[in-house]
């Protein structure tokens, strides 16, 4: 039988919801046990947290002052020695679980796999490569753990509130390392919602023209509470900084509604949307591909449309 | 200080990635291939550290068939001083990489290891991440931002929270993320100069690697396709069909 072990994601003393979507994974492996780890400095809000998911087993904490930040070196080794006993260990797909998974697989000696997206048995697993473009059914060894980082956009949130879990105190005889130190997180200043887990985005392509002319973009998508994005073509023209550059080499989003505003649709940016739920595009050239994915399309001069828009939202 | 740097070559990120029809993998043939666009920016943050004078030699290695060449030729037009190719037709699993990795550091040590945070082909992300766990020294994974000063690099991160800033002693692992810069272009007097730069061949079984490849590709698959939708007229229809799906 299957026991999977669940490293949970934290930040500022809170469980991010990003650990109940790799639980919700766990269960579909349909285990004999799901306990979750909770590395930190101070454990307890975010135990009781974990231990509220349905399906979770057991919640195992490890209270060190190391813990304090998500720092993979140090984590690793204790993700690799509580790994002892378990079939599986799966860890949220963030920059946090990318960050620590691996590193945590290679000192367990084993090879990982990245984004896991459906469960098709204890051993066999779907995840997405080529940005998307192929889906590949992976099969692990079963004399060897699975060490697996959870694609969150692929799983809900396992529900929260009716389970009790017990929560137990581990203590882990392992060497951390010092070569390594936490400096210091910037958190996103701005109001707008984070392009990477917004619910609606708005973005502009090389048609919006110019780095002034993107305020038009900003003003809609602030209407709608979307966060804003932008094609590779408008990123290298410098209208926008990189980091709104939304594509295969840049962000790979999946949100409710996505709207394509003056871009053509190459395949390096279709791949980074295709996940999301509706598309918009709005596109003074009819033949423009991104037509041939969007759910809606509307032919013609955004800097007309976008206002109209805004008037018909009243 | 020596810096490695990863040098993959993936399928062009413009290129329409289509399955084969038996699922036994992505057509590859008459494809064009190019460096993985993270390894660029590998590259180019290694070169820029040389010419601040943080490093003397930059070496580009590249794990693949004997056709790589021309692909490390390109590194070293790029500037890197000299290339590492270990030659193998196997595709090579990530862990398996990291391994190959730690035998060029143990005889080249680096001051340095600089990958791309991801290949596009893969995207596996764990290269570099596994490299820093066998190697037991610190890694600095979807850099931004790199400096480094007295025997120390100063790191910030893109994380899902936002910039996150850490300091590793050297020897480390850094993965640079699309921010990190923006790589250079390569110019035809360097084309030329790189033909006469050397590549270092080495045969992928004289490592004694285990390739402990325990997880088995078995099928590919197309993505479920996205149909085509429906033209609007006007902004007032796409604003009610909009808000009809509860979008708005």
């Amino acid at each position: 039988m299957s026991k999977i072990l669940v490293i949970a994601e934290h930040l500022d003393g809170k469980l991010n919801s990003s650990t109940a979507r790799a639980v919700s994974a766990a269960a579909a492996v349909k285990p004999e046990a799901i306990d979750v780890l909770v590395l930190a400095d101070n454990v307890d809000a975010i135990a009781a947290d974990a231990a509220k998911i349905d399906g979770v087993s057991r919640v195992l904490t490890v209270a060190r002052a190391e813990n304090a930040h998500p720092l993979a070196a140090v984590l690793a080794p204790q993700i690799a020695k509580a790994a002892d006993g378990y079939s599986h260990v799966f860890v949220p797909s963030t920059t946090f679980g990318k960050d620590v998974a691996p590193r945590a697989a290679a000192l367990l000696g084993v090879a990982q796999l990245s984004d896991v997206m459906s469960v098709e048995g204890t051993h066999t697993f779907k995840r997405p490569i080529y940005a998307g473009n192929a889906i590949v059914t992976v099969e692990a060894e079963p004399s060897h753990v699975v060490v697996a980082t959870i694609r969150t956009a692929s799983w809900p949130a396992a529900a929260s509130g009716a389970n009790n879990a017990p929560i137990e105190a581990l203590t882990l005889d392992v060497t951390l390392p010092s070569h390594t130190r936490f400096v210091e997180l910037k958190q996103g200043a701005s109001d707008r919602p984070d392009l990477q887990s917004a619910s609606k985005v708005v973005s502009g392509g090389r048609g919006v023209g110019s780095k002034e002319n993107f305020d038009i973009i900003f003003k809609f998508a602030d209407k709608i509470g979307a966060a804003v994005g932008a094609s590779r073509a408008a990123v290298d023209a410098g209208y926008v900084p990189s980091d709104l550059q939304v594509g295969q080499t840049g962000k790979i989003i999946a949100p409710e509604l996505y709207m394509a505003i003056g871009i053509s649709g190459a395949i390096q940016h279709l791949t980074g949307i295709k996940d999301a739920g509706t598309i918009v595009a709005i596109n003074k050239d009819g033949e423009a591909p991104i037509f041939e994915v969007a759910d809606f399309g509307l032919v013609g001069d955004l800097f007309k449309i976008l206002p109209e828009l805004e008037a018909a939202l009243g | 200080m020596k810096i490695l740097v990863g040098y993959k070559r993936v399928v062009d990120y413009n290129v329409r990635i289509q399955v084969k029809p038996d699922g036994t993998g992505v057509v590859t043939d008459g494809v064009k291939l190019s460096a993985n666009p993270f390894d660029d920016i590998a590259l180019e943050e290694a070169l820029r550290l040389r010419e601040k004078g943080v490093a003397e030699e930059v070496i580009v290695v590249g794990i693949g068939p004997a056709d790589l060449t021309a692909h490390l030729r390109n590194g070293l037009a790029m500037g890197a001083n000299r290339a590492i190719h270990v030659v193998t037709a196997e595709a090579m699993q990530p862990l398996t990489a990291a391994r190959t990795f730690q035998k060029l550091i143990e005889k080249e040590q680096p001051g340095l290891v600089i990958l791309g945070k991801q290949a596009i082909d893969d995207d596996a992300n764990q290269t570099g991440q596994m490299l820093a766990a066998l190697w037991d020294r610190p890694q600095a994974t979807f850099a931004s931002k790199v400096e480094i000063a007295d025997g120390k690099a100063t790191v910030t991160r893109e994380v899902d929270a936002g910039l996150e800033t850490i300091e590793v002693e050297l020897p480390a692992v850094i993965t640079s993320d699309l921010r990190l810069n923006e790589p250079r272009f390569i110019k035809l007097p360097d084309i030329m100069k790189a033909k006469s730069k050397p590549i270092d061949v080495i045969e992928f079984a004289s490592l004694g690697i285990d390739s402990g490849d325990h997880l088995k590709t078995t099928h590919y698959a197309a993505p479920p396709k996205r149909s085509k939708g429906v033209m609007v007229k006007d902004a007032a229809e796409l604003v009610a069909a909009l808000k009809q799906k509860g979008l708005l």
